[in-house]
């Protein structure tokens, strides 16, 4: 396997998106690319204190982030599964934004197969678009790669038509050449623009773009073999609109203008989506808000 | 079910009927806005001579233009140098090193260097615009690489000043006295101060001559020297032409000369110092090869590929100008290129998103046009990426050619441009044959995953510089120089400075 699809080099890598970083994004430019990320952020609230109230928030966030009506709604809400029912209840059924359950013991997976399928039909059954499940890192890391990917099947067939995102917790594989493996692993099983995701959010280490970029490179690679498109969202850490470009320029120069969408790349993000919306008001009018009309804390969705 | 152990190709239908293969769209859905640079570059409208600390008028009174690459307007008038402006420089540098800067002790001169260097620093994207304006290199890259590195080069050497007890363990070093210096034009900046810092550390006097089409960033940095209190005539800066650089290396106070640049310039050079008792530094040209195994990282070998050559428009003494990869992941590396290249912006060199700015001069793109042309005549395949050019401006697109053979021009001449040159090989004993089948040894690359094999690489290339899974990686404390038609001598490090001084 390893051998087959080839090392990734970690200097390389770093190098290569430290030229991402570098882009200067200007203008219309950025206009383009503020909305653009907007328009992908799947926003997120995965907390034990969630409620109701909560989410119902979020909701309403997600579907008018800002009073200008020339930004785009965003593209999912993405919740626990005990919180399915009442994000289906505060956005109806005819509505743009989707709803995405984390699943399968999220975010450990430390739970027997039949719990976490359970887990995921009952998502499906309260109305999740997307389930985001996660794979079992404990076996990956054994080496037991057969059995990681029929978990991933497993869990697809439970989806039904629900798009499945695989979480790969990239900072418990650890290292680059285990990220490019894990994301081929599970490529080779999903269906056209199903999800490959970095990470939960709740380890130390999340989304970079040097993990971004092994991953997109693996989709590219698998694309130009197959044919077969997977879409790619990374989630955690990235909280600034300077960052969400900095990810989008690698999506552009890496896989190209097709995958500047959202149905084949999502931020897995709460607290981005204002800073997205603080910098498109500054292009828009010239100059910063006060610090209150956009709030740094996701909380006060 | 495909697994990891077993590798299953898997054919989806579209492929079966016939469809088109799958293919990257890299369009202009989210084009990016132009970005360009607007710090003032601080140009005069004319530049004089450098000598004995002060700005003269060269004797003949004549003045040439220098001309901004990327859009053929006048930046400056530039003095002509002749003979008689030559002597007088040398002159003016015996007597500061008899006087003053021969006799300083090595912790007083490295003052001086750390404040040049410090000044440099301060006035850094001045200096970056500067640079990009007269060479047409993009201004990352002479923001990000060019102006550091100059500086980084005077603070290493200034280190040095006070601690030449420690480059000949055992022995006692001795300047040499006052040294000629001719400079290239595709790092005028980096240049000038790869040769300077080690001369001045060591307690030497220059007379240096940078290339015709460069020569504002020397005289800016004549400035600085101004402005650190260099002592007059420790650094003299005479512009011109060819018969200016003869002028240059051939008077009788040079102690030492050195040269970089083109082998042929450097080979008339050697010859009319036969039978001088002149010491003598040559870098010259380099036909590097870089060479990819089958286990190597292919998308970072691919980056290090790009890196290698398109830098700096492929304007590098060491660019890895000739690909060899191995005959199994030859097509995959190919298609990774061509579509890595997709992307490589060219365009303004002042735009901060251009990746590959201006050829240097019109001459420069008339060789490189005429070489391209050699070797779609001989039969190798040509790939340029699509895209517009500026209408005015000397550019030209990144080119890769593959199918070639050892015997093509494009695989024996530097080129001096970005163009690749793709040959294959087939087992690590054809691949080190290969790279060593050239008149030059400057550099060389090699990608694998495999430690042991970059060793024997290593030991077996006859190159100045191996770099191991990354390309044009410099460093001052890192000695540079060449084997065979690459020249002699080494700058940079510790061997770098025994180069400018006499052992007793």
């Amino acid at each position: 396997m390893f051998n087959e699809i080839g090392p990734v080099d970690g200097v390389g890598i770093e190098e290569r998106v430290a030229k991402y970083t570098t882009r200067s994004i200007k203008k219309n430019a950025k206009l383009f690319g503020l909305k653009l990320a907007t328009s992908m952020v799947d926003l997120t609230t995965l907390e034990g204190k969630d409620t109701p109230g909560k989410v119902a928030s979020l909701c309403q966030k997600a579907l008018s982030p800002h009073d200008d009506p020339s930004i785009p709604t965003v593209a999912a809400v993405c919740v626990y599964p005990s919180m399915v029912r009442h994000a289906r209840r505060a956005l109806g059924s005819a509505t743009p934004v989707r709803i995405a359950s984390v699943a399968t013991a999220f975010p450990s997976g430390q739970a027997p197969l039949r719990t976490r399928l359970a887990e995921v039909r009952a998502a499906v059954g309260d109305g999740a678009d997307e389930i985001d499940m996660v794979i079992n890192r404990g076996a990956f890391l054994a080496g037991e790669f057969q059995l990681v990917q029929d978990e991933i099947v497993a869990v697809r067939e439970t989806c039904g038509p629900a798009t499945l995102k695989v979480i790969l917790e990239v900072s418990e594989l650890e290292t680059y050449d285990n990220i490019r493996a894990a994301s081929f692993l599970a490529m080779r099983v999903l269906r056209p623009n199903d999800f490959i995701k970095t990470s939960t959010g709740k380890t130390s280490l999340n989304a970079t773009l040097g993990n971004n970029q092994v991953m997109i490179e693996a989709i590219r690679d698998f694309y130009l073999n197959t044919g077969t498109a997977i879409a790619m969202k990374p989630a955690g850490g990235i909280r600034t609109a300077k960052q969400a470009l900095q990810f989008l320029v690698a999506v552009k120069e890496t896989l190209g203008d097709d995958w500047l969408t959202n149905t084949r790349y999502r931020f897995g993000a709460s607290s981005l989506l204002n800073d997205l919306l603080r910098q498109i008001e500054k292009e828009r009018t010239g100059a910063y808000q006060a610090p209150y009309y956009f709030s740094e804390a996701a909380e006060s969705y | 079910m495909p697994t990891l152990t077993e590798k299953k190709s898997i054919r989806p239908a579209s492929r079966a009927q016939g469809r088109p293969a799958p293919e990257l769209i890299f369009g202009d859905l989210w084009e990016y806005d132009p970005a360009p640079e607007t710090a003032d570059p601080k140009l005069k409208a004319r530049y004089d001579l450098f000598i004995d600390g002060r700005f003269v008028a060269p004797k003949s009174g004549q003045y040439f233009d220098s001309i901004n690459p990327a859009n053929e307007t006048r930046l400056a008038k530039i003095a002509q140098a002749n003979a008689a402006d030559v002597d007088a420089a040398y002159r003016a540098a015996q007597n500061a090193y008899t006087k003053v800067w021969g006799k300083l002790p090595g912790r007083e001169r490295a003052k001086y260097i750390y404040r040049i260097a410090r000044l440099l620093q301060d006035r850094a994207r001045e200096f970056a615009v500067a640079e990009t304006l007269d060479g047409g290199k993009p201004i990352k890259e002479s923001r990000d690489f060019d102006v550091p590195m100059a500086a980084a080069h005077f603070f290493y050497h200034a280190g040095w000043a006070d601690k030449l007890d420690y480059v000949a363990p055992g022995r006692r070093v001795a300047p040499l006295g006052v040294v000629g210096q001719v400079i290239p034009w595709n790092f005028p900046l980096l240049m000038l101060a790869w040769k300077l810092a080690p001369a001045l550390a060591l307690g030497n006097c220059v007379v240096i001559k940078p290339a015709e089409t460069t020569s504002i960033t020397a005289l800016k940095l004549a400035e600085i020297f101004q402005d650190a209190g260099l002592p007059p005539g420790v650094v003299n800066i005479v512009t011109g032409f060819g018969d200016t650089g003869a002028a240059v290396m051939g008077h009788p106070i040079a102690a030492k000369v050195a040269f970089t640049g083109s082998t042929e310039v450097g080979k008339i050079i050697m010859r009319s110092l036969a039978g001088t008792d002149k010491k003598m530094t040559m870098e010259l040209g380099g036909k590097a090869a870089n060479i990819v195994f089958a286990d190597a990282p292919i998308d970072q070998a691919v980056e290090g590929i790009v890196n290698g050559i398109f830098f700096n428009q492929g304007h590098v003494c060491c660019a890895g100008s000739r690909l060899l990869v191995q005959e199994s992941v030859a097509a995959e590396v190919l298609a990774k290129l061509k579509n890595r290249i997709k992307v490589l912006r060219v365009g303004d060199p002042l735009d901060k998103n251009t990746d590959i700015g201006a050829i240097n001069s019109a001459e420069q793109l008339a060789t490189i046009k005429r070489l391209v042309a050699a070797g779609v005549k001989e039969g190798a395949t040509l790939y340029q990426p699509p895209g517009v050019l500026p209408a005015k401006g000397y550019y030209f697109r990144p080119t890769v050619f593959s199918n070639v053979s050892m015997s093509h021009r494009i695989a024996r001449e530097e080129i001096f441009g970005p163009v690749l040159s793709v040959l294959t090989f087939r087992t690590v004993d054809e691949a080190v044959e290969k790279a060593n089948n050239t008149a030059y040894g400057l550099s060389a690359g090699v990608w694998t995953d495999k430690g042991s094999r970059i060793l024997k690489m290593s030991t077996e290339l006859k190159a100045g510089v191996v770099w191991a899974n990354t390309y044009n990686k410099f460093d001052p404390t890192s000695p540079f120089g060449g084997y065979k038609e690459s020249g002699f001598g080494r700058e940079g490090g510790r061997q770098g400075l025994l180069d400018y001084c006499q052992l007793a």
